[in-house]
C-alpha cells in the first residue's frame, strides 16, 4: 500500500500554488490544464499507489486472476435535461464507456444520489426511469447505491455520483502511454454535439437547434473494434469534458510522441458547426458523450474503421489525423487552407466570445 | 456554410499567396488591427505560409486586451455588492484587474453572468426588478450598437435597476497614436473589417493621407486575409497610399448609417485609456447626458479605485507592435493562459495568447 | 472585436418590447437577433450578426468579387510565380 501516510500528510503544504489559486476555479473541472494540475498535484500525487498511477479513465485491478477495471464518475451538469438526454441517461452512459475505454464489458453499476430539498419528485422519477432504460440497454445492473437530500440553496437540484466495475478482456494492453509512430487516430462520429446541445438550452446562450447531445454507451462498438482488431488496438479515450485536443494531448503526453490531425478530416455536422461558429467555439474544445478516439496500428486501420462503421453509432467513423516522431507531446493540426498550428490544451473552460 | 466556406478554400488561399510572393520585392511591415483577424492568421497557419519579406505585427485590436485595468477594478468592486448581478460579455470573464478577476469573483459568489447579447442583460433588469443588473459594455465601434441600443431599451422601459459599465473604445485615434509614434514600424495597415461594416472607412482617408500609408479594409477569413495582405503589398510596392476595401460584401465607404445614428444617439466621444497604452484622446465613448442615470460608475460611486499594472508587464509595447510576446521576459513563465499577467495573454486573441496557444513549436 | 457571423433571416417580427427582431439561421442553427440597425431587412436577406444585432447585409454580387479578381490575375499570369513546394519556390512549413 503506497500513497502518503497520515504522518506524513499532518503538516503537508499544499500542492496547489495557493497564491495562485485559493479557491477552486470552475476551470478546476473543466477538463483541461487546472483540472489535470489538481488531479496530478492534489490528488494522484496523495493517494499515489499503482493502480492509480496511469490515470486512465478507470483502474485496472488485477484480484485474484480476475481482471477488473472500476472506474466513477460525478454528474453536475445543468440544466438536467437537455436536448437528448438527462443526468441521468448521461450518469450510465458516462461511467459504462469509461469501462469500455479500458476493454472491459461492464458487470455492475452503483448509484448514489445527493438530492436538493425541495427536488421536484416527478423529475427524480424522470431521471431515475431514464437511468434504468439506459442501463438496460447495455445491460448492466445498478447493483448498489445511496441517497443523500442536502438543504435546500446547498445542491443545485441533482448531483448522480455512478461507480462502474467491469472484466477486462484478456490480451488486452491498451494504455494512455501505448501510442507509437505510424499509427492512426480514429473518430466513430461527429464531434462536438454534446457540449452544444447544453449550450442551446443554457440562460443567456439559447439558441434554436436541432442538435442533439450523442450521449451513448459505446460498450457494443468497442466490443465490435476489439473483435476485429483487438491487439492492434493502443488507445481508447472518449473525449468528454475539453474535447478532442484534452484527450489526444493526454495521449501525446503519456506516450511522448506527436500527433497529427487533418482538420478536413475531422466529422462534424453543419448545424454544430454553424454553433460554434456564432459562439466562437473551437469545436476541437467542445465536449462529445458518444465519441471514442481509438489509436490503431496502421495495418489494421482499414479493419477497424469497418467493425466501426458495421455499428449503428459507428457509421461515420473516420481516420482524422496520425500518430507522427514530431513533436512529441505535441498535437498539431493541418488546417483546412493547409497551414499549420499547434492544438493546445484547454486552460479554463471555453468562453463564448465577442472577438 | 454559405459566405463563410467559400473563404475556406486551399487552392483560392494558396493562389493569393502565390501572388503576394510573386509581387514583393522587398521586406514590409503589416499590421492587422483585429483580434479577430489574429486569431484567423494564426489558428489557419496563414500567417506561416507568407513569404518571409511580410512582417506580420499583431495590433491592439482586443477590446477585451485593452479594457483599462481602472474599468476592471471597477467591474468587480460592482460586482462583489450583493444587489448586483454583473453581466458580461464571455471573454472578459477571465481578464485579471490589479488584484483578481470576475471569474474569481463568481468563485467566491458573486453574482458574475455572462451575456451572449446587451438585451440578454436588460432582459434580466426586468425579470429581477429587486436587483441590480449591470452590464460591463466593452468593445470597439462594432459593438457600440448593440450596446447602446441596450442603454436606449432601458430608457424606453423605464428601468431603474439597469445601469452600463461603459468601456468603448475607437479604432481610428488608437490609429493615428500608433502612426505618429516615433518607433512605430508599420507600413501598411488591414483595417477591421467589422467596425467598418458599422462606421464605414471614410474616417481613415485622412489618416492614409496624413501618414501616407496604404489602409485595406478586410474581412475575417482565410481568403480575406491573404487577399488583404496582396492589396496592402501591392499598394506599398505601386507606392500608393489611401484606403482600399477588400470586405465589399459587408463593408461599403458610408457604413450602416442607421447604427452610426443608434450610437450618437446614446453615446459622445471622449477620452480613454487604453491598457498597456495610456490616455488616447477622444478614444472612447461615454453615455450622453440624457442616459447618465445608466451609467454603473457613478451609481455605484467606484470612481475613484486606484488600479496597480504589474511591474513585468509589456502588454503596452505588444498591443502597439513593438516587440513580440516571447520577447517578454514573463512570457511562459510567470504568465501564462493559466495565470495570466496582463490581458493579451488572456483574451484568446491577445498576442501574447495567440502565440502560445498556436506558434509554440515542439 | 468582432466576431460577426453571416446567417439568413428566415423571420421578421416586432418585439415585445417594440424592437424588431429577426430570426436568423447559421446553418440549421438559428438564434434571435435585432434588426433595429438594418430596418429594411427582409427575408431571405443574409446579414452579418454580432453580439445577437445584424450590423450589416451581406451583398451577394460584391460577394463574388474575391473570385472574380482571381480569375483575372489567374489569367494574366500573376498567380504563376513560385508557391510553396514549387521547384525553386518556398519550401512549405
Amino acid at each position: 500500500m503506497s500513497g502518503l501516510r497520515a504522518a506524513d500528510l499532518a503538516g503537508a503544504a499544499c500542492p496547489i500554488p495557493i497564491q495562485d489559486y485559493p479557491h477552486v476555479l470552475l476551470a478546476h473541472g473543466g477538463g483541461g490544464r487546472l483540472t489535470h494540475m489538481l488531479i496530478e498535484k492534489m490528488f494522484a500525487a496523495t493517494f499515489a499507489n499503482p493502480a492509480l498511477a496511469p490515470l486512465h479513465d478507470g483502474a485496472r485491478l488485477d484480484v485474484d486472476g480476475a481482471r477488473l477495471a472500476v472506474t466513477t464518475d460525478s454528474f453536475v451538469v445543468s440544466p438536467r435535461f437537455f436536448p437528448g438526454g438527462n443526468i441521468g441517461s448521461l450518469a450510465v452512459h458516462g461511467t459504462v464507456n469509461d469501462l469500455a475505454m479500458c476493454g472491459a464489458r461492464p458487470i455492475a453499476l452503483t448509484a448514489a444520489f445527493v438530492l436538493e430539498e425541495g427536488l421536484a419528485m416527478e423529475e427524480l422519477w424522470r431521471i431515475v426511469r431514464s437511468m434504468q432504460a439506459a442501463a438496460a440497454d447495455v445491460p448492466v445492473p445498478v447493483v448498489t447505491g445511496d441517497t443523500k437530500v442536502v438543504d435546500r440553496g446547498k445542491g443545485d437540484g441533482m448531483y448522480i455520483n455512478t461507480t462502474g466495475i467491469g472484466v477486462v478482456r484478456a490480451g488486452l494492453e491498451i494504455a494512455p502511454g501505448a501510442a507509437r509512430p505510424g499509427d492512426v487516430v480514429i473518430v466513430n462520429g461527429p464531434i462536438a454535439q454534446h457540449g452544444i446541445a447544453i449550450m442551446s438550452v443554457r440562460e443567456g446562450l439559447e439558441f434554436g437547434t436541432k442538435v442533439e447531445s450523442d450521449s451513448a454507451a459505446l460498450t457494443g462498438l468497442v466490443a465490435a473494434l476489439l473483435d476485429a482488431a483487438g491487439s492492434s488496438v493502443r488507445v481508447l479515450r472518449d473525449p468528454t469534458r475539453g474535447g478532442v485536443s484534452s484527450a489526444l494531448n493526454e495521449i501525446a503526453q503519456a506516450s511522448r510522441a506527436g500527433i497529427r490531425l487533418e482538420e478536413t478530416k475531422i466529422p462534424i455536422r453543419e448545424d454544430v458547426r454553424g454553433a460554434c461558429e456564432i459562439l466562437g467555439f473551437d469545436p476541437l474544445y467542445v465536449a462529445n458523450e458518444g465519441k471514442v478516439l481509438a489509436i490503431v496500428a496502421a495495418k489494421e486501420a482499414e479493419r477497424a474503421l469497418a467493425a466501426m462503421r458495421a455499428d449503428p453509432l459507428g457509421r461515420e467513423a473516420a481516420i482524422i489525423g496520425e500518430v507522427v516522431e514530431d513533436h512529441p507531446g505535441r498535437v498539431v493540426l493541418k488546417s483546412r487552407v493547409g497551414g499549420l498550428r499547434v492544438v493546445d490544451m484547454l486552460s479554463g473552460e471555453q468562453l463564448p466570445r465577442i472577438c | 456554410m454559405r459566405y463563410v466556406d467559400e473563404y475556406r478554400n486551399e487552392t483560392e488561399t494558396r493562389s493569393f499567396v502565390r501572388a503576394i510572393e510573386r509581387r514583393v520585392t522587398r521586406p514590409w511591415t503589416l499590421m492587422e488591427i483585429c483580434g479577430g483577424q489574429t486569431h484567423t492568421f494564426i489558428k489557419s497557419g496563414i500567417d506561416r505560409m507568407l513569404p518571409p519579406e511580410i512582417t506580420l505585427v499583431h495590433g491592439p485590436g482586443c477590446p477585451v486586451c485593452v479594457t483599462p485595468l481602472e474599468q476592471i477594478d471597477r467591474a468587480i468592486a460592482i460586482a462583489q455588492r450583493p444587489e448586483v448581478i454583473l453581466t458580461s460579455f464571455g471573454d472578459m470573464l477571465r481578464v485579471p484587474g490589479s488584484d483578481t478577476d470576475l471569474l474569481s469573483v463568481k468563485a467566491k459568489g458573486g453574482d458574475v453572468r455572462m451575456v451572449y447579447s446587451p438585451l440578454d442583460a436588460v432582459t434580466l433588469a426586468q425579470k429581477h426588478p429587486d436587483r441590480e443588473v449591470v452590464f460591463f459594455a466593452v468593445g470597439f465601434e462594432t459593438t457600440a450598437p448593440a450596446n447602446a441600443m441596450s442603454v436606449w431599451q432601458a430608457s424606453r422601459l423605464g428601468l431603474d435597476n439597469f445601469s452600463v459599465l461603459v468601456s468603448h473604445v475607437r479604432v481610428p485615434p488608437a490609429m493615428e497614436a500608433l502612426l505618429s509614434a516615433p518607433d512605430n514600424r508599420v507600413q501598411g495597415f488591414l483595417a477591421a473589417g467589422h467596425v467598418c461594416a458599422v462606421m464605414g472607412y471614410e474616417e481613415y482617408e485622412p489618416l492614409a493621407a496624413k501618414h501616407r500609408v496604404p489602409i485595406v479594409v478586410t474581412g475575417f477569413e482565410p481568403l480575406d486575409l491573404v487577399q488583404g495582405v496582396y492589396m496592402a503589398v501591392d499598394a506599398l510596392e505601386d507606392g500608393r497610399t489611401g484606403v482600399e476595401n477588400q470586405y465589399s460584401r459587408s463593408v461599403t465607404r458610408e457604413g450602416n448609417r442607421r447604427a452610426q445614428d443608434i450610437i450618437a444617439e446614446v453615446f459622445e466621444i471622449c477620452d480613454r485609456a487604453w491598457r498597456g497604452i495610456g490616455v488616447i484622446p477622444e478614444s472612447g465613448y461615454r453615455l450622453r447626458a440624457p442616459y447618465r442615470r445608466f451609467d454603473a460608475e457613478s451609481r455605484f460611486q467606484v470612481s475613484r479605485v486606484t488600479a496597480r499594472e504589474s511591474a513585468v508587464c509589456i502588454a503596452g509595447e505588444i498591443l502597439r507592435g513593438v516587440r513580440k510576446p516571447h520577447e517578454c521576459s514573463a512570457f511562459g513563465t510567470l504568465c501564462t493562459p493559466d495565470h495570466p499577467v496582463g490581458a493579451p495573454m488572456v483574451s484568446g486573441e491577445g498576442a501574447c495568447a495567440a502565440y502560445w496557444h498556436y506558434k509554440r513549436e515542439a | 472585436m468582432c466576431l460577426g457571423i453571416p446567417g439568413q433571416v428566415t423571420r421578421i417580427r416586432e418585439g415585445g418590447s417594440g424592437l424588431t427582431m429577426g430570426t436568423v439561421d447559421f446553418a440549421g442553427v438559428t438564434k434571435e437577433v435585432c434588426l433595429a440597425c438594418l430596418p429594411e431587412t427582409k427575408i431571405g436577406d443574409w446579414v452579418i450578426v454580432h453580439v445577437g444585432f445584424a450590423i450589416s447585409r451581406v451583398d451577394e454580387a460584391e460577394a463574388r468579387e474575391v473570385f472574380r479578381t482571381l480569375k483575372e490575375m489567374g489569367e494574366i499570369g500573376e498567380l504563376d510565380g513560385p508557391g510553396p513546394g514549387d521547384p525553386g519556390g518556398r519550401a512549405g512549413p
